[in-house]
């Protein structure tokens, strides 16, 4: 999924392998993740696909079915994972995974402690923020989830940058051998509040850390033990909201003759677009919020461990 | 380990001065001389070289002295040593006096929580007997902040009166004007941009921090990979991007016609050396055009170069109040110096030119992804000219703080046929306030950031 190494950088511009990784794109909202395997196909409501067909086209690509429709094959990057990935868990979108790195100051070469693992969405977005020298070590107190997610990892190539470890955090903390080595400490825990002593003892100096919790008396509870230790107590909540945009026609308002219509015309419509001075409508390129949008995820509590000088 | 992962100061460095808890954010250049003016005071920044980002400091006269616990140290006068002298017998009591009050305090503050209300507190403006007058001989005689804001409140007929949460709040507001505070940060992407859409919006095009973070994810900015940005915003963008590269991979800063946009914002990130080499610059039409003769080229390189050079020299006109003194201060002091000089001038520019070789290379190839945040120039055209150049498969996010035209490039794209995965989206944030009993979102937010266009280039059939 990443370029790791600088020889390695020109891989969107190479052709599909076998043993590939693709997203394969029907729509916007209907993308899956498929490993092309020569031999193989894929079937979808529009036709068969053999893998076959795909080793040696360019990313990027669209590529017809026996019956003639069609789907392109894409890269794969951290945002499309995140809308084709397996949920296991709940997970964490864009919205609050771009600020969750932002906010945590994690570059190239950071050393990041997660926990849980959960579906490895997040996990994916800070492997790529850290590469190529950084490394990510997510735990999981679940052995089949954490072993699902490292078997996710070495699909998609991040196995050198993330070390998947089975431990209760909330009970255990993090392992004595991380103290005084991460940049940033992430918490998606029922119980941050439990985590935030160990966390405080792994965390290097400056060191930030971020708690996710759905409900308001979570991040209560987390932000009174965080006074102890931290500071720049932070709590933020990140919406999206999306767009619709489509060409609409509009009825004219001005009959034959009428001294205005030109300038009326010209007014009205895009510059694209050049109007038959005989059409009775006119187009423009329109937008407007979708109907749906995710109302909640989880607020997101930022602090950054105290100095000791 | 590199300059920019240090979490010490050092000569030459910017650090963020965060005043009282963000009422006031400043941008310096720490250097011996430099100076910063917090309330009527001009403070010297030297102290702040060597410490540690994240440390606190307090006014202690003409200098910020780092802050211990809830200590206070008296304002130092100019004037003979026995003044002097007395004025540190004065310091020495009145530690000695907070100490004893601090604990003092905390047992009041428990003691205190009851069921208080305002029913019967009138604001007849006579509830503090301290006049001006008093507050000001106080501060003659080197009563430090702390000692007045005990004054104020032993001389407040209606404090006792008060709610705990009134008390908080009383006091924190006398805090901030007679003992502010001073936080040093590191200036990275997310502090500088919520210091510029603090108090400069329209410089960086009204980006505010999660709509930046946004762009460097769906522009999947990550190591090794050759972004194309148009940064019209005082390169913020550029700055960023080039953070998360940590040195490797490129950023090329494009600009339509010949002079390019200002990078201004670029020289407060304290980037390392192997990271500002990776900034480089290049005209639309250079990736744009067929292989040029070496001739040509040469001249147009020279011609460019001149053109950045001044677009710089007038850039710097335009910068922060703060930021051009305290440059200029680095300046003077970097002349005085054997050293330095050589140092400087060795050290690699961010912006250079992009060499040829690199160029044919990207035209060969296609540059990793697009990041787009240039209000001023009419996006369709712009998209359709530059979007070509990525290579297939390759994520786009374009910036704009007007939603039409952005829908209208959206619409063209879809229209040609040249990308997929079309989205326009606008973040939503929303800070807390998480006290005990008194937890509720903050009143006063920023209710816009911007809307960001976000695709996936396909290969053209």
């Amino acid at each position: 999924m990443l370029a790791l190494h600088p020889a390695k950088k020109l891989s969107f511009n190479r052709p599909i392998n076998n043993g590939d990784l693709v997203i394969v794109y029907e729509r916007h909202d209907i993308m899956k993740a498929v490993t092309v395997s020569e031999g193989s196909v894929l079937q979808n409501r529009f036709g068969v696909f053999k893998h076959s067909e795909w080793i040696g086209k360019p990313f990027g690509s669209k590529v017809v079915s026996s019956k003639g429709g069609f789907v392109y094959l894409l890269a794969p990057t951290p945002e499309l994972w995140t809308l084709v990935l397996n949920h296991r868990t709940q997970i964490l979108y864009i919205a609050d995974i771009s600020f969750v790195i932002m906010y945590l100051e994690i570059v190239p070469g950071c050393v990041v402690l997660e926990s849980g693992t959960g579906s490895g969405s997040l996990t994916t977005s800070l492997a790529r923020a850290v590469a190529p020298s950084g490394h990510v070590y997510t735990f999981d107190f679940h052995e089949q989830r954490a072993a699902s997610a490292r078997a996710d990892f070495e699909r998609t190539g991040l196995s050198s940058l993330v070390t998947v470890q089975v431990r209760d955090i909330q009970g255990e903390g993090f392992p004595d051998t991380f103290t005084g080595m991460a940049d940033s400490v992430f918490l998606d825990l029922p119980q941050p509040w439990l985590v935030i002593p160990s966390a405080a003892k792994v965390l290097r100096h400056d060191g930030t850390l971020c708690s996710f919790s759905p409900c308001i008396e979570q991040v209560q509870r987390t932000c009174e033990t965080l006074r102890t230790c931290f500071t720049d107590i932070r709590t933020f909540e990140v919406l999206l909201r999306t767009y619709e945009v489509r060409e609409e026609k509009m009825q004219s308002l001005c009959g034959d003759g009428n001294g205005s219509l030109p300038s009326k015309r010209r007014q009205c419509s895009d510059g694209s677009y050049v109007l038959s001075s005989s059409s009775p409508s006119i187009s423009s390129v329109m937008a407007r919020p979708c109907g749906e949008a995710r109302g909640h995820t989880g607020y997101l509590t930022f602090a950054r461990v105290k100095s000791l000088s | 380990m590199c300059e920019s992962g240090s979490r010490v100061t050092w000569e030459g460095c910017s650090v963020l001065l965060d005043i009282n808890d963000g009422d006031r954010l400043v941008f310096a250049r720490l250097s011996p001389s430099a100076k910063l003016k917090i309330g009527n005071k001009n403070c010297s920044l030297q102290p702040l070289i060597g410490r540690p980002f994240g440390t606190a400091f307090q006014v202690d006269g003409p200098y910020l002295s780092p802050a211990q616990g809830c200590l206070s140290i008296c304002d130092l006068v100019n004037g003979n040593n026995a003044e002097e002298l007395r004025d540190v017998q004065v310091s020495v009591k009145s530690r000695d006096k907070v100490e004893d009050n601090y604990p003092e305090e905390e047992r009041d503050v428990q003691a205190n929580v009851d069921s208080r209300d305002n029913r019967e507190l009138v604001d007849n403006n006579t509830a503090q007997r301290l006049t001006g007058e008093d507050i000001e001989a106080m501060r003659r005689q080197g009563a430090g902040g702390n000692e007045i804001i005990e004054a104020l409140i032993a001389n407040s007929v209606t404090f006792e009166k008060k709610t705990s949460f009134s008390q908080e709040k009383y006091r924190l507001k006398k805090q901030k004007k007679y003992a502010p505070k001073v936080l040093m940060r590191r200036p990275v992407a997310r502090s500088i941009c919520e210091a510029y859409f603090k108090k400069y919006p329209s410089k960086i095009g009204f980006l505010r921090v999660d709509t930046l973070s946004l762009l460097l994810s769906m522009g999947n900015v990550s190591s090794n990979s050759d972004i194309l940005v148009v940064d019209m915003i005082g390169g913020l963008l550029t700055g960023a991007v080039a953070e998360r590269l940590g040195g490797t991979g490129f950023v090329c800063n494009s600009y339509s016609g010949q002079a390019p946009y200002s990078m201004d914002i670029v020289r407060i990130f304290n980037l390392s050396d192997e990271i500002c080499k990776r900034i480089v610059r290049s005209p639309i039409s250079d990736l744009l055009s067929q292989k040029e003769l070496p001739e040509q080229t040469l001249q147009h390189d020279d011609a460019c170069n001149v053109e950045s050079r001044s677009t710089d020299q007038m850039s710097a006109s335009t910068s922060m109040e703060d930021n051009s003194h305290s440059l200029e201060n680095g300046i003077s002091d970097l002349g005085a110096e054997n050293t330095e000089p050589a140092k400087v001038r060795k050290a690699p520019k961010a912006g250079e030119r992009a060499h040829k070789e690199i160029i044919d290379l990207w035209k060969e190839n296609g540059f990793s992804s697009l990041i787009i945040a240039a209000p001023e120039l009419d996006t369709w055209a712009l998209v359709r000219d530059v979007l070509p150049l990525l290579a297939n498969s390759a994520p786009f996010a374009i910036y704009h703080q007007y939603l039409q035209p952005l829908a209208t490039c959206m619409h063209n794209l879809q229209l040609e046929k040249m990308a997929i995965g079309l989205q326009i989206t606008e973040p939503w944030l929303r800070e807390y306030q998480v006290l005990p009993s008194r937890t509720h979102p903050c009143m006063q937010m920023s209710s816009f950031g911007g809307y960001i266009l976000s695709g996936t280039k396909i290969c053209s059939t």
